[in-house]
């Protein structure tokens, strides 16, 4: 990758920064998985980058916030978005930020999700990390004024399109389970999210919140009551 | 100094172990093996382990070389497992705390497999992969609880290999999942299966019920047995070593401890092994004393508990099928 700078390794891709056609730009390479037969590797990879840019050209086109599409290069394993420069993912946030803050991001995330499953897109891997906060006036700081900031959605690997209930009740699950996997109040941000979910996705969330309990249900080794 | 027993048989084990301080004075085990084809069943496990404990007890306290007034606490598996196996052994436990005069524990039984991981390998702060024929989870330690991060939806990836054995008829002798193994490593062609990945979770039903449906045509088609292990390893184990390395990167971690039945499979190591390397990450494993079921675990993961203070209440000391890893209190591991 001339020209560009190795951001970090994520667990599916090598994410680089640089410039591409004047703009500021992440490239994101799917590199080869030397643990997988690599037929299988050529063929998920191949999968996920066809899911990931369609669920990005959704999105946009729904009006969710997420990286604009520059490239997709399919024998380089490569995408090419933009890049954010004053952006930091809602896990980072979450630890340092002030309780109203997170109240109102929890919101928010709750009328983005809305908004993304009534256009049938499910993500397929919510967590804090695929959650970014950017400051739109320019500024590294996040902590100061709320107004200043927009959420985005990212790492859209695993997303596809579907209109079952059952589908968006697992992704409400991913989220919740991510969340108290690291975080330390995860109810009260749950809650707010899904209350949010609720009133902003009038006419889908009661049949995705009685399938989402359903799944929660079915974790496995769970103590049964009655 | 802390002499702890423990009794094992919440699945087709029945495992007596005894240790002192984290050393291995004993680990005896039998396992009921059922024909071709067949699995094992509550009632019929049960009575393998009511016909056999006696003699594995006496086993392994002659190996120990202790006397029983040495022992300081007995420890059993409340759970998770099949709820007749599992009270077949928990009588004995309970009968002989009370003829011997000692405290009894139950414990969890994903927790021994994970402490004794951590004890044999020495791994600190590990990101957990626990695959067995009744477990598939991820599990990482937060807040005073190994805590689930990831695990299977549906069936256990050990019960998809055992019932994809029974279609092709393999033995259950030593177990279906080493006859897999061995299969697999002669295997060549790999024919392309559902792949199931839900953020952390896995499912491997959908890829079950696929191959039950065409295993036979695809044999007729020219594959061999050996192909189908072979590609049945490699999809399922993807999917493992996949959510495995999402649940790293999300908790920061720099090792990774197998264990489970499933985790002393060669080819899940080796797979496992590339990942970490690649991620700067250590692997840690054991092998098939400690992978599989066995009363060490039970007595170790009891003896830590027995230190740190936790007894139990003679009531409390019941069997359950259904217990959660995340269900434990860890008094002995603190952050």
């Amino acid at each position: 990758m001339e020209g560009f700078e190795l951001l970090q390794q994520g667990a599916e891709a090598r994410l680089y920064k640089g410039i591409y056609l004047g703009k500021p730009t992440l490239v994101k390479e799917r590199f080869e998985k030397k643990y997988r037969h690599p037929d299988l590797d050529k063929h998920l990879t191949k999968e996920r980058i066809k899911a990931e840019s369609r669920a990005i050209i959704r999105c946009k086109s729904a009006g969710i916030e997420t990286p604009t599409l520059y490239l997709v290069d399919f024998t380089k394993r490569c995408v090419y978005m933009e890049y954010f420069e004053h952006s930091i993912t809602a896990k980072e946030f979450i630890k340092n930020a002030s309780k109203d803050f997170i109240e109102r991001l929890s919101y928010e995330i709750g009328v983005v999700l809305a908004r993304m499953h009534s256009n049938n897109i499910i993500h397929g891997d919510l967590t804090t990390s695929n959650i970014l906060l950017v400051n739109k006036s320019g500024k590294d700081d996040f902590m100061t004024n709320y107004s200043d900031l927009k959420v985005v959605l990212i790492d859209f690997g695993l997303a596809y399109i579907e209109s079952s209930a059952e589908d968006k009740g697992v992704d409400l699950y991913v989220l919740e389970r991510a969340l108290v996997s690291i975080h330390n109040d995860p109810e009260k941000i749950f809650d707010l999210i899904l209350e949010a979910y609720k009133s902003s996705y009038k006419k889908g969330h009661v049949e995705v919140l009685l399938k989402f309990e359903e799944v929660r249900a079915r974790g496995r080794k769970r103590t049964m009551v009655g | 100094m802390v002499i702890a027993i423990g009794f094992e048989g919440s699945a087709n084990k029945l495992g007596i172990g005894i240790v002192k301080d984290g050393e291995v004075l004993s680990n005896c085990r039998r396992t009921y093996i059922t024909p071709p084809g067949a699995g094992f069943l509550p009632r019929e496990t049960a009575q393998h382990h009511r016909e056999n404990i006696l003699e594995v007890l006496k086993e392994a306290l002659d190996e120990a070389k202790i006397y029983v007034k040495d022992i300081d606490v007995v420890c059993y598996t409340k759970g998770p497992g099949m709820g007749a196996p599992l009270a077949s052994v928990a009588v004995v436990a309970r009968t002989l705390a009370q003829l011997w005069n000692k405290p009894l524990l139950g414990v969890n039984h994903c927790i021994g497999h994970i402490e004794m991981g951590r004890l044999i390998t020495g791994a600190e702060n590990p990101t957990i992969l626990y695959v067995s024929g009744g477990n598939t989870q991820v599990i990482a330690f937060s807040r005073n609880r190994y805590r689930i991060v990831g695990e299977t939806i549906d069936i256990a990836v050990g019960n998809c290999l055992d019932r994809f054995a029974r279609i092709l008829k393999l033995s259950n002798a030593p177990s279906p999942g080493y006859n897999i193994e061995q299969l697999a490593k002669k295997g060549k062609k790999l024919i392309s299966l559902p792949y199931c990945v839900k953020g952390m979770d896995v499912s491997f039903s959908g890829i079950l019920t696929y191959m039950e449906e065409r295993a036979n045509q695809l044999l007729k088609d020219g594959y061999t047995k050996e192909d189908l292990c072979f590609s049945l390893q490699e999809h399922v184990f993807a999917m493992l070593i996949e959510t495995s390395e999402r649940a790293l990167a999300h908790c920061n971690s720099k090792e990774v401890l197998i264990v489970g039945g499933v985790g002393c499979n060669e080819r899940l190591q080796e797979m496992m092994d590339i990942m970490c390397k690649e991620r700067d990450a250590k692997l840690f494993a054991t092998d098939e004393r400690f992978c599989i079921d066995n009363g060490v675990m039970i007595a170790h993961a009891g003896a830590e508990m027995f230190q740190s203070g936790t007894r139990m209440s003679w009531e409390d000391c019941t069997i359950t099928q259904r217990y959660r890893t995340d269900a434990v209190v860890t008094t002995w591991r603190r952050e």
